[in-house]
């Protein structure tokens, strides 16, 4: 019941947490950059201002399917914090990007058609990794259950310590940062890489907007888990986390895509893989 | 309410400006004047885009460009024109390619005269084109739409 309440606040109280993050993440940026930067509630403005707008399409069916990817990637979450299994949130998750693909390739731009394999293309790069957190979660801690992973009392952290780069090196990726925001990014408006979301506007566009946000959450939340045993050390490590991405996102210029899916496919292989294998050779699996 | 002032999103489209005007619009990114702090962002895309800023002036092969890029704008939106170019045809009025302002093709709401603007013209025309934005957004409630 109690994890149910969990999983409600979290479509609830998501948006706003992941929508201040943003801000944060847009204020930071620009004072890298040496401006001022918007205001922190900058986000919430832009999606309340895109709801304002007239209802334009070029197919009635892309807005079904954007609504798609806004309650799956929601579901995701809310199965995420309510302690459920991480295998079916990482399904999930998935559904909801494809959802968001199929919203890109059902308008026959041809931006939106690049944009749509370029976020096919992220998909691919990133799977692989984000599937073997929760199996290096399982060795671990014997369970895919959130709740019992959260539970398990020691600094996973120690045990994973090349799952834990291999998710932050995908990570960059997974929050739309350079140098592997091949598909939809936050600062290159004019570019390619904002193909996917080239003809969604208005409300469509706000909602991609709140899906990013809910991302963003669920993200921070699989991160979390790494350093769960101690909250203050994951408060500070999350935010370090976060506060390295934004760092990485100012300093690099974008990766073509097939050097992005290469390294991360490579980094995944090399430092989960070998991870993964400690496990088993110590016998601890 | 309130939201459509605090985030105007802008598409910039070179009419056929000699990049006097363009500089000056970029400028207006950088940290000098950092227009993002009002929320102003540069979209390369009509359908995400509250205002349309042209510069330079209209000439027969633009027209058909600026007429699809409004066209392609959800409402409410705004066109601002940048530059004395813009606004009337400027010292190429009378070339022979030259049709005038953006206003022969494409209802202007705010004019903003300079060779080049500046950037404090530039920030000051948008915060003016906000202010026919507010009010095209309330006629549009007020028409049920």
């Amino acid at each position: 019941m109690i994890a149910w309440l969990y999983g409600i606040a979290f479509v609830i109280l998501a948006p706003l947490l992941g929508g201040l993050v943003a801000g944060i993440d847009r204020r930071v940026t620009a004072r890298m950059q040496g401006r001022v930067g918007p205001p922190i509630l900058q986000s919430f403005y832009d999606v309340g201002k895109l709801f304002e707008k007239e209802r334009a399409y070029v197919r009635a069916s892309q807005n079904f399917y954007i609504l798609g990817y806004l309650i799956f990637i929601a579901f995701s979450g809310a199965l995420f914090f309510a302690g459920g299994d991480l295998l079916l949130v990482i399904f999930a998750l998935t559904l909801s990007h494809i959802f968001l693909v199929i919203g890109a390739y059902s308008v026959t731009s041809p931006y939106a058609l690049i944009g749509a394999e370029r976020e096919l293309i992220q998909l691919m790069a990133v799977e692989p990794m984000i599937i073997l957190v929760s199996v290096g979660f399982y060795l671990a801690s014997g369970s895919f259950y959130v709740s019992e992973i959260a539970a398990y009392g020691g600094p996973l952290i120690l045990l994973l310590p090349g799952v834990f780069i291999g998710f932050f090196y995908a990570l960059t990726m997974k929050l739309r940062k350079s140098p592997f925001d091949i598909a939809t990014c936050h600062h290159a408006h004019q570019e390619i890489v904002k193909g996917v979301t080239t003809e969604f506007s208005g409300s469509t566009l706000g909602m991609v907007e709140i899906a990013h946000w809910y991302e963003a959450v669920l993200l921070i939340g699989i991160t979390w888990l790494f350093f769960a045993w101690n909250p203050l050390v994951a408060v500070v490590a999350v935010a370090l986390v976060y506060l390295a991405e934004i760092f990485i996102d100012n300093t690099t210029a974008r990766a073509k895509w097939g050097f992005a899916l290469g390294s991360i496919w490579l980094v995944t292989l090399v430092s989960t893989v070998a991870n993964l294998a400690v496990f088993y050779i110590g016998g601890m699996a | 309410m309130a939201y459509m002032k605090r985030s105007p999103w802008i598409i910039h489209y070179d009419g056929s400006s000699c990049n006097g005007c363009d500089i000056e619009v970029l400028a207006c990114l950088t940290p000098l004047y950092d227009v993002e702090r009002f929320g102003i962002i540069n979209t390369g895309n009509p359908k995400h885009a509250d205002i349309f800023v042209v510069t330079g002036s209209v000439n027969e092969q633009g027209r058909q460009v600026i007429r699809n890029i409004y066209d392609q704008m959800p409402e409410p939106k705004v066109v601002a024109a940048f530059g004395i170019c813009a606004c009337s045809g400027g010292i190429f009025r009378e070339c022979y390619n030259v049709d005038g302002g953006i206003d022969q093709v494409i209802p202007v709401d705010v004019y903003i005269p300079g060779c080049p603007v500046r950037p404090e013209q530039i920030i000051d025309g948008i915060v003016r084109a906000l202010g026919v934005l507010e009010e095209k957004l309330a006629k549009m409630k007020e028409d049920g739409r």
